[in-house]
């Protein structure tokens, strides 16, 4: 498998199958853990970090859970292709940034990838599509019980697995929820779910977009706490706090619909017509208009497209994802053509 | 330094926000940085606020002199990692550790610190290997036990039954290994 064969082939968190999927994204399940007895990664000297790219990889290649591999060594990788691992949600943004020394291994669907040597030697991601998270935690704990039986993890009977910041200390885990809220946004109650979200040990923030602007009504739910309580109940929690946004979304998408039927059809249309006839678009234009998209093959008003193609469409029209399919370098005002272009294609009855 | 904000006190929280390669400075005093913690929580995301609490956090300060929370020359400097040199002065700038043995040496700091992030300071959860026995039916135990009392609050009683049962269970299970651990630990000692 390489780079090349990822960009025809859609990621399994992509399918849009899971559970709420018209509400739910993706879930995803992230370990932090490093290997006693060496710094942590950005203090380490460079035998150190070689060391321990060297021992984390033997480890991760001898697990009977990932068998179909492909292990990406960042120094190998063109500026493109590290962004197009970030754009795929494989590696972190901060991972790519200072690529020596740095790798990734990604299994062949996509759901489970290890960072090596990112601010903690180990970072374990389980990413499933929909609302799945029990069933991430699962897998996660799973390949990371089995990584623990060759790699001596640096692990405190007080404080847990240790980790460079103190904020991923015990636990090591980061459960993120991704969500498509685009009724609570229209009805003004995602403020009050921000507060509410806040007093619950849980942080959300806008998916795309910078600071408190939430383009294309994506959300990112994420626990805080991870010392002092048990995997099991952190999952829980946010799995229980989800469902009730999850609920509250619904239940406002059956009252516009009720009431307001008519001006969200006529919304959600022209978002569809734009986006047909586009010569030039922009990426944050492309997100706003495809999540009334998504919104409409949700509600049942849009007929003839899916939300597998939907979610296809948000990946493709990605900067990097375009310079992969062009095959070159692209300005950002040259991508917006190609962009339009893509989703002419792709969106044609 | 003084504050970016009031432009009064002396700036003693030091903040660097990264957008598309743009670098952001903001330097604030305790009280500012108190008021906007909120909304820096938001903007900068809580592992980079650490840099700021780490300063909230009473430092040992040596014998005669006042406790300060922010004169620099207040602060115990002595406290060194013996394994990686890494000094907490280090970790109060930056908010990252240097290696394992960081969380020992700096311990009685680091505790109220983790308190403060997390509510608790102490590991709960999931022990690598399963490497002692013992100390994991512990934990699961009293993550078991929580759980029940917190059905009960919640008065759904069907959950409570089978987390009574897991916990009986459990508790059955666990006794004559118990004993076990104890014997071998007592052949251990000379």
């Amino acid at each position: 498998m390489n780079l090349e064969e990822l960009l025809h082939k859609r990621s399994e968190w992509l399918k849009g199958t899971g559970p709420k999927s018209d509400i739910v994204v993706s879930s995803r399940v992230r370990l932090a853990r490093n290997i006693d007895k060496f710094p942590f990664f950005n203090w380490a000297q460079p035998k150190q970090k070689e060391g321990i790219l060297a021992l984390v990889k033997d480890a991760a290649l001898k697990s009977k859970f990932l068998k179909k591999t492909m292990f990406l060594q960042m120094k190998d990788l063109s500026e493109i292709d590290r962004q197009f691992l970030v754009e795929r949600h494989l590696t972190s943004p901060e991972h790519v940034i200072d690529p020596q020394y740095k790798a990734v291994l990604i299994d062949d669907q996509e759901i489970a990838s290890i960072m090596i040597n990112e601010e903690d030697h180990v970072r374990l991601q389980i990413l499933q599509s929909g609302f799945n998270i029990i069933e991430a935690w699962r897998m996660a704990d799973e390949i990371d019980t089995d990584l623990g039986t060759r790699l001596p993890y640096a692990f405190s009977d007080r404080w847990g697995y240790l980790t460079a910041c103190p904020t991923n200390t015990g636990t090591g885990l980061r459960a993120s929820i991704m969500l498509h809220l685009p009724a609570l946004v229209m009805t003004n109650q995602i403020g009050k779910v921000f507060q509410a979200i806040s007093k619950l040990g849980l942080t959300m923030r806008g998916f795309y977009g910078e600071g408190t602007e939430a383009v294309g009504n994506f959300f990112q739910v994420s626990n805080q706490v991870t010392l002092g309580r048990s995997e099991n109940d952190l999952i829980e929690k946010i799995g229980s706090i989800v469902d009730k946004l999850v609920q509250r979304e619904e239940s406002t998408r059956n009252i516009l619909m009720t009431k307001n039927k008519d001006e969200i059809s006529d919304k959600i249309w022209r978002a569809y017509g734009t986006l047909k006839s586009a010569r030039i678009i922009t990426s944050s234009e492309t997100i706003k208009l495809l999540s009334v998209i998504r919104l409409g093959v949700n509600l049942g008003v849009v007929t003839g497209i899916n939300g597998t193609q939907i979610n296809e469409l948000f990946m493709l029209t990605q900067p990097a994802h375009l310079q992969k399919i062009e095959g070159k370098i692209l300005n950002p005002n040259q991508r917006d053509y190609k962009r339009a272009d893509i989703i002419r294609e792709k969106l044609k009855g | 330094m003084q504050c970016d904000i009031c432009h009064k006190e002396a700036a003693t929280v030091h903040l660097t926000e990264i957008i598309n390669n743009k670098v952001t400075k903001l330097h604030l005093c305790e009280n500012c940085a108190r008021e906007k913690s909120a909304e820096m929580e938001e903007h900068f995301g809580l592992a980079d606020l650490l840099s700021g609490l780490a300063d909230l956090v009473p430092v040992t300060t040596k014998k005669g002199k006042s406790p300060s929370l922010n004169t620099g020359a207040d602060i115990d400097v002595g406290i060194k990692c013996p394994s990686c040199s890494f000094t907490f002065q280090k970790f109060r700038k930056i908010g990252r550790l240097g290696c394992p043995n960081c969380y020992d040496a700096f311990r009685s700091q680091l505790s109220p610190l983790l308190r403060k992030i997390h509510g608790y300071d102490r590991h709960t959860g999931k022990i690598p290997n399963k490497k002692e026995v013992v100390k994991d039916a512990t934990v699961l135990l009293g993550d078991l036990k929580a759980r029940l009392t917190k059905a009960i609050e919640h008065e759904e009683f069907e959950e409570a039954a089978r987390l009574r049962d897991q916990i009986r269970s459990i508790e059955k299970k666990t006794k004559p290994e118990k004993n076990e651990v104890k014997s071998n630990n007592k052949k251990g000692k000379k």
